[in-house]
């Protein structure tokens, strides 16, 4: 029980600090799951992050389902992913209820013109950090490159490219004969 | 409560087709302007857009919270939320107990050497949007066509001491959030 509280907290916490969706929780989720909680490794994350793009659903809840069931099997995941949403539900309902323009009050406009920038350079950190676990020989290379260029300048659906480059994985590895390496 | 009922089913089905993040909720719920015109009109739904990008927390959740509430209060926002949710935890706790039992296994493993470099491809995608959009000023560019215009120079500044202050201080994240968001107040990006 002490277990899934502390769950529930920890996700709690991310969603109130977790400003533009899926891929700003990375950073976060760097911070305070793998560098301070060792909950899960910067590999598992990106599996995470992978599989959670190609499964339906909202990318930062299918990682924090993941994190929790890791942790605490199925009521982990469901505390994981209840604490995240938590100050979502609460914050909107205020909002929703008392600003009606929230998003148009000056000081919010501003300060996300900053936010906007601190994100964008979160996610580059974030993605300094995952480069050297992720990318280990030329081949990781050349198909890290590829999705990043199809993604970036088509309309390719993500799921795609996790498919395709899983097969090429498996095709590459048997061809090099080095199973999982 | 029949309505209740109704809004998590219905937005289980949202939660069970988006494939693809927040964004990807959006169309479904244009589709629910369609559906259920007494619940939420179309132009509601681009100011829901812009609370939730200003919000913390995922943007499908928070415009599916949005429009439970506007649709019945905040026990609608519950029961939307729940409704968007129940899909993925299910969906992912199977796929995690099929991981668990087969991590080991070669083809696995293989699968994920491919895997591994793909998702941080697209992060980076991912990041090469955020980035344009904060750092670039492609609307001004294709009016003046003038390369001067095309880099926003004050937020790449910014965003350079950002940088360099993260990589040598490691602080939590939400403390350059903290810091970007005043900044932003004081200087006009």
């Amino acid at each position: 029980m002490k277990k899934l509280l502390e769950l529930y907290w920890v996700f709690c916490k991310m969603g109130a600090v977790c400003f533009g969706g899926g891929y700003a929780m990375l950073p976060i989720i760097q911070a305070e799951i793998v560098d301070k909680r060792g909950w899960a490794t910067t590999e598992e994350i990106m599996d995470y992050y992978a599989i959670g793009q190609c499964t339906p659903g909202v990318i930062a809840v299918n990682t924090s389902t993941f994190i929790g069931n890791k942790r605490a099997g199925v009521p982990g995941a469901i505390a994981a992913t209840a604490g995240f949403v938590t100050p979502s539900v609460i914050i909107i309902m205020i909002i929703s209820s008392l600003l009606k323009s929230f998003a148009h009050i000056t000081y919010v406009e501003r300060a996300f013109t900053g936010i906007r920038i601190c994100v964008a350079v979160l996610i580059v950190n974030a993605t300094v950090k995952l480069w050297k676990s992720a990318v280990k020989d030329r081949i990781g290379l050349v198909i890290c490159l590829a999705v990043f260029a199809f993604s970036a300048f088509t309309d390719i659906s993500p799921v795609l490219f996790v498919v395709g480059s899983g097969i090429a994985g498996y095709v590459i590895s048997r061809w090099k004969g080095a199973d999982g390496k | 409560m029949t309505q209740l009922i109704l809004l998590v089913l219905e937005f289980f089905k949202i939660g069970l087709f988006a494939i693809g993040g927040g964004l990807a909720t959006l169309p479904f719920l244009y589709d629910l302007t369609v559906t259920h015109p007494d619940w939420v009109v179309r132009s509601q739904l681009l100011d829901m857009v812009a609370i939730s990008e200003s919000t913390p927390g995922a943007l499908g959740v928070n415009m599916a919270t949005y429009v439970g509430n506007v649709i019945a209060g905040p026990l609608g926002g519950v029961a939307t939320t729940i409704g968007l949710v129940a899909p993925s935890v299910i969906i992912i706790v199977i796929v995690a107990k099929f991981l668990e039992r087969f991590k080991d296994s070669p083809i696995v493993q293989n699968v994920f050497y491919g895997i591994r470099p793909a998702s941080i491809g697209l992060i980076m995608a991912a990041a090469f949007v955020v980035i344009k959009e904060a750092l670039m000023d492609i609307p001004l560019f294709s009016e003046t066509g003038s390369f001067a215009d095309l880099f926003r120079i004050k937020s790449i500044i910014f965003g350079i001491i950002l940088y360099i202050a993260m990589v040598k201080f490691k602080k939590h994240p939400i403390l350059y959030i903290a810091i970007a968001a005043i900044v932003g107040n004081i200087i006009s990006f």
